[in-house]
């Protein structure tokens, strides 16, 4: 996963006429199989000798956000997970939490 | 210095190489099944169990992913159905780019239904999509009730789980309902199986369900003639 991120960020940036990126900003999901500090340890791991060498990884973790389509309405998660809306007891669909996305890098 | 806005998927290559695997798929008119779980669970005891009862009605195939070793492979030859394993050395999950490679050397021709037997993991396979038409997950009761809120992601994204061993709750102090509960707090919509390879036990249940699951996706090539 971060040899894809360290891929994308280097064609995006070969794209926009730069060899260098100083920020990469990521947004991943609280309910994914992604743990931050893993994440963080696998790029300082792999980075050498890439574009992104001297980057600085911002990771933003979104919150898993679930919604009921009866109900109109959407919920979080209170520690304990379960995927029923606390009105109706009806199963709710997940609005976010699900992201594996690099939002915007910054170029040197 | 400038900001790109990216918004690009970080699995982005891998979903489009399983894009590319679904319609090779279709093509070939192949019903793809990716079953996932933790090491140990069960997922090739329940392959062989599964086979044994429709391998009369499909042509199947199996492709089995494991760290080192072609034991699981062995195992579905011996059924004398076609098996072919990837070994992905230290990669802890399969990616759609390794099912794209192995098309090389496996034959999909004649094929209706193929299995892909994950790296045993409760995390990571989760995550990457393979051209499957349906995710199930193989969870041993034993592992704990607790398990699906802790590892909930997996369980979420099958669409079947098979809670296996369950010839061993009476000896493992696990209680079966709180199990159940929990799975379907982390997934409202699943099919939950509670099956034993050893008894037999629900085996028949899940694959009644799997072939109702397969003929209702597959689309009519036949046509009756009035």
């Amino acid at each position: 996963m971060t040899q894809s991120i360290i891929e994308l960020v280097e064609a995006e940036a070969r794209k926009h006429g730069s060899d260098r990126v100083n920020t990469i900003k990521l947004r991943i999901g609280q309910f994914t199989g992604v743990v931050k500090e893993a994440l963080e340890f696998s790029f300082d791991v792999i980075k050498h000798g890439t574009m992104a060498e001297s980057a600085e990884l911002q990771i933003e973790i979104v919150p898993l956000r679930k919604r009921c389509e009866p109900c109109d309405k959407v919920f979080g998660s209170n520690g304990d997970l379960d995927f029923f809306c606390p009105d109706c007891n009806r199963p709710a669909e997940i609005v976010s939490g699900r992201e594996l996305q690099i939002e915007y890098i910054d170029l040197a | 210095m400038h900001r790109i806005e990216v918004g690009s998927n970080i699995l982005q290559a891998n979903e489009e190489i399983a894009l590319e695997n679904q319609e090779v798929f279709r093509r070939h008119g192949i019903f793809v099944v990716n079953v996932m779980s933790a090491p140990g669970a069960g997922k090739t005891s329940v392959l062989e169990e599964t086979i044994k009862r429709l391998k009369t009605r499909y042509r199947i195939g199996v492709i089995e992913g494991d760290l080192h070793t072609t034991i699981d492979s062995d195992r579905i030859s011996a059924l004398g159905v076609p098996a072919f394993q990837i070994t992905t050395g230290a990669v802890c999950h399969l990616d759609a780019r390794m099912i794209h490679n192995s098309f090389h050397g496996f034959k999909l021709e004649g094929l209706d239904l193929l299995f892909i037997e994950n790296v045993g993991n409760l995390v990571c396979p989760a995550e990457f999509y393979l051209g499957e038409a349906l995710r199930v997950m193989v969870f041993s009761t034993v592992e704990g009730a607790d398990k699906p809120k802790k590892y909930p992601v997996m369980f979420h994204e099958a669409e079947a789980v098979l809670l296996n061993k369950v010839d061993l709750v009476p000896y493992s102090g696990v209680a079966l309902e709180e199990l159940i509960n929990n799975v379907r707090d982390v997934n409202p919509d699943a099919s939950i199986f509670p099956t034993s390879c050893r008894t037999g036990e629900g085996i028949d249940l899940w694959t009644d369900w799997l072939t109702n699951r397969i003929e209702i996706s597959r689309p009519q090539t036949r046509v009756v003639a009035i």
